[in-house]
């Protein structure tokens, strides 16, 4: 039995399942136990995680810059919005944000065709002229895409054998804002199995081996249009998976969302968290959706006007930012691994006698 | 053996959990089986009553709108401080949004949910309240006195019946502006600039009903896009020499500015959204790192709509309210029109609040509107629409004429509605009434 344990932590597809499962019961319980509103923080703090996590992959792991994944968001709730224009819709979510992941990764395919033959502050430029365009083209086609006033979204009602289902297990009665939390977050888990397990196999190493040395990884073999190119639709399917989560979220979608900003945002929450991680991603996401009230509400209770007050949160935010650019140049996640493999370190040099097997017993 | 330990963990957390998990249910149902008796609205206890908005208090919409809430607070202020309304104290909650609609429906959130307000009061915007108009009316808070002139708040009363508006429809303000002109300059060569939304939209509807054959160019504009000179060589092109523009503060200062380069000289005619003379003064200095002198002088002779008495009618009864109310109970800087804004809409809800009596539910409070919201003297020159089939604000306004900052009145208070509705001279009184002795509505 423990042989069979250990081998599969070995596998790695299994071990990420696995955490997958124990992602999926802390989800489960944090859900059921917080409010409404809290739901609602975690329902926004899962579409930033989802679009994060993509981007991580994208600048993390393949070493490609973008500027546009606000804009790619942007498509996949525009699909979202599209296909549920009013109560009576019948397709279900699960189809919407996978209609919506497949036309965001239609249009990343365009774009990373592009993109895969720029570098550096050239692709930045691309992607910016992306982060730009995509609100100008919801702008032009109004009646379409409704312009300034965006398209609603219109959720359908829970499925009753979603609620049925739900009541047995925890005993309590579904909330729309719940029933949000959970389908951003089952994206979330979805997502980042798929995210993790394709950066730790062959397609991965190609990706960082892209990233390390272009010359090198030619001459190993590797096409480096094409792992580029893959790496920014995968990462582009997340983004729009993220933008389908974040339509049924705001319940809008609107082109002031998506500006320059969200994309520079989501930018920010991986270096927060650290390059190239799915945890940083998820810890940034987490920075991202609970800083700004959090410091809002203190800085009112601490007696500053509105005003000042909701000038507060973009300035610690800033700063937050600069700290860990000064102090943790890899990011949170990326401060504590590496702080964790010192100690290992020191660990070992200290006392070079014992073995392994009698550190852990 | 270190691996299979550690291979363990999950599995163990995970029975654990799963543990953790059935306890949790049963609690939870357990606790929503308790209690008992019909409680009250939220926000509404015997001596308060909590309500909240969503303004741009950060971003590039701040500068002038993020007065609006300051003025609202100073008038509740001072209405707490004489005893509130029924023995109940009004506290604003105010929130930003930034002016992005994915904000405003996360910061309502936080105030249905986690503050639980009896009620949004106030807040500002088109795309952003229409973000969350739905979503207030299906958890049942009313959406009161939305700031935006768009024909949304009012004109669908079946899906929206929580919903109110409370300045003049964009729409009817270009009914009047278009009469006017098709009356008194029927020789001129009109040029539309319109912002390119409900704003635009909305207004350029009701124009065209009096002087379509009149109009020679229409230009539209994005906002955000600062460029508009393309716009305005386009009006001076087509020789247009009445210009009627519709469209926000910092646009006159940017079509101002543009126009003076290029040497265009024709009657500008802005709509009242975009032309708080003091506002697009400084904004003119700004925008032109100091060239143009930022006083309110910048729009002389410029004509524009009012309902409201701003801060250049110092002889007004209720602008000597607000400064009252203002050195009492306002914070730092001046009183400037857009807090005279938000104490009127406060005003407005004050009135509310009286009218729904004691027992203070959101049901009776809408239906203390509709039923007595026409006949409220306030602040505004023209009554307001409230009926159980409109939910739309003020009726009406007066043309005016800006010199030296001050609106120089060129009509009487004109009142309409949406669609045909006739244009007539405002014959309520509401433009001469004066506020109360405290200023506080019907105590």
């Amino acid at each position: 039995m423990r042989d069979r344990i250990a081998s599969l932590r070995q596998h790695v597809l299994a071990r990420h399942l696995l955490l997958a499962l124990v992602g999926l019961l802390v989800v489960v319980v944090v859900v059921e136990s917080v409010s409404d509103y809290r739901n609602t923080q975690l329902a926004s703090m899962a579409y930033l995680g989802i679009a994060a996590g993509g981007l991580t992959v994208l600048t993390g792991i393949n070493g490609q810059l973008s500027l546009g994944h606000g804009a790619l968001m942007a498509i996949g709730a525009y699909t979202s919005a599209l296909l549920l224009p009013d109560r009576d819709a019948s397709v279900p979510l699960t189809l919407v944000v996978l209609a919506a992941t497949a036309v965001t990764l239609v249009v990343g395919a365009v774009v990373g065709l592009a993109a895969a033959r720029l570098h550096g502050p050239y692709l930045a430029g691309a992607t910016l002229a992306l982060a730009v365009a995509v609100p100008g083209i919801a702008l032009y086609f109004k009646e379409t895409f409704g312009g300034e006033q965006g398209i609603r979204v219109v959720m359908p009602d829970i499925p009753v054998w979603v609620l049925d289902a739900v009541f047995f297990v925890t005993g309590q009665d579904l909330t729309r804002s719940r029933f949000t939390a959970y389908i951003g977050w089952l994206t979330l888990i979805v997502v980042f199995v798929l995210l993790a397990n394709l950066s730790a196999g062959r397609t991965g190493r190609r990706w960082r081996a892209v990233r390390d040395d272009e010359v090198s990884a030619e001459l190993a073999g590797i096409d480096l249009g094409r792992a580029r190119v893959s790496a920014f639709m995968v990462s582009a399917a997340a983004a729009g998976a993220a933008g389908a989560i974040l339509a049924f979220t705001v319940k809008l979608a609107a082109p002031s969302a998506f500006t320059l900003t969200l994309s520079l945002t989501l930018l920010a929450a991986i270096v927060l968290g650290g390059l190239g991680s799915l945890a940083g991603a998820l810890i940034g996401a987490a920075l991202l959706t609970f800083l700004p009230s959090v410091v809002t509400d203190a800085g009112r209770s601490a007696g500053l006007s509105d005003i000042q007050a909701a000038e507060l949160a973009p300035l610690v935010y800033g700063l937050v930012m600069v700290l860990v650019i000064l102090l943790a140049p890899t990011g949170i996640v990326g401060s504590l691994r590496s702080a964790a493999l010192r100690g290992r370190a020191r660990r070992r040099t200290t006392s070079p006698t014992t073995t392994p097997k009698g550190t852990a017993a | 053996m270190t691996r299979h330990i550690r291979g363990g963990v999950p599995l163990l957390t995970a029975l654990a959990t799963t543990l953790a998990l059935t306890a949790c249910g049963a609690g939870g149902r357990d606790g929503s089986d308790g209690g008992g008796g019909a409680p009250a609205d939220p926000g509404v206890t015997d001596d308060t009553v909590t309500i909240g908005g969503s303004f741009p208090l950060t971003g590039v919409a701040a500068p002038g709108y993020s007065e609006i809430p300051t003025g609202a607070k100073a008038y509740f202020d001072h209405v707490n401080a004489q005893g509130g309304v029924h023995g109940r104290q009004i506290e604003y909650i105010v929130k930003d949004d930034g002016y992005n609609p994915t904000t405003t429906s996360t910061v309502t959130n936080e105030l249905v949910l986690k503050d639980e307000v009896f009620a949004t009061v106030g807040s500002l915007g088109t795309p952003t309240q229409a973000s969350v108009a739905d979503y207030l009316n299906d958890e049942g808070v009313p959406q009161l006195m939305v700031s935006s002139g768009s024909l949304q708040w009012g004109d669908d009363v079946d899906n929206r019946p929580l919903t109110f508006g409370w300045q003049p429809d964009y729409e009817s303000e270009g009914k009047i502006i278009g009469q006017w002109v098709a009356e008194n300059m029927p020789d001129a060569r009109v040029g539309l600039f319109l912002q390119d939304d409900d704003l635009g939209e909305d207004a350029e509807k009701g124009v065209r009903q009096y002087v379509d054959d009149q109009i020679v160019a229409v230009e539209r504009y994005t906002s955000g896009n600062t460029d508009v000179a393309p716009q305005i060589s386009g009006l001076q092109a087509k020789k247009a020499d009445l210009v009627l523009a519709f469209n926000t503060p910092s646009y006159t200062a940017l079509s101002q500015l543009v126009a003076l380069k290029t040497g265009y000289e024709p009657q500008w005619f802005y709509a009242n959204i975009g032309s708080d003379p003091a506002l697009v003064g400084s904004l003119l200095e700004r925008f032109s790192e100091g060239a143009v002198a930022g006083s309110s002088a910048a729009l002389d002779g410029v004509m524009t709509t009012e309902y409201i008495p701003g801060i250049d009618s110092t002889d007004d009864p209720w602008v000597q309210l607000w400064q009252q109310v203002w050195d009492e109970q306002g914070g730092d800087g001046e009183l400037t029109n857009y807090r005279i804004y938000g104490m009127s809409q406060a005003y407005a809800f004050v009135q509310a609040l009286e009218a729904a009596g004691e027992d203070l539910t959101r049901e009776g409070l809408v239906a203390a509107i509709e039923e007595g919201g026409t006949e409220w003297e306030g602040p505004q020159l023209a009554p307001f629409r409230y009926s159980a089939d409109s939910h739309m604000g003020i009726s009406g306004m007066r043309i005016v004429e800006l010199e030296g900052g001050v609106g120089e009145p060129l009509t009487e208070v004109l009142v309409t509605d949406i669609g045909d509705a006739e244009i007539t001279a405002d014959d309520s009184g509401q433009a001469d009434d004066s506020p109360p002795e405290n200023g506080v509505p019907g105590s």
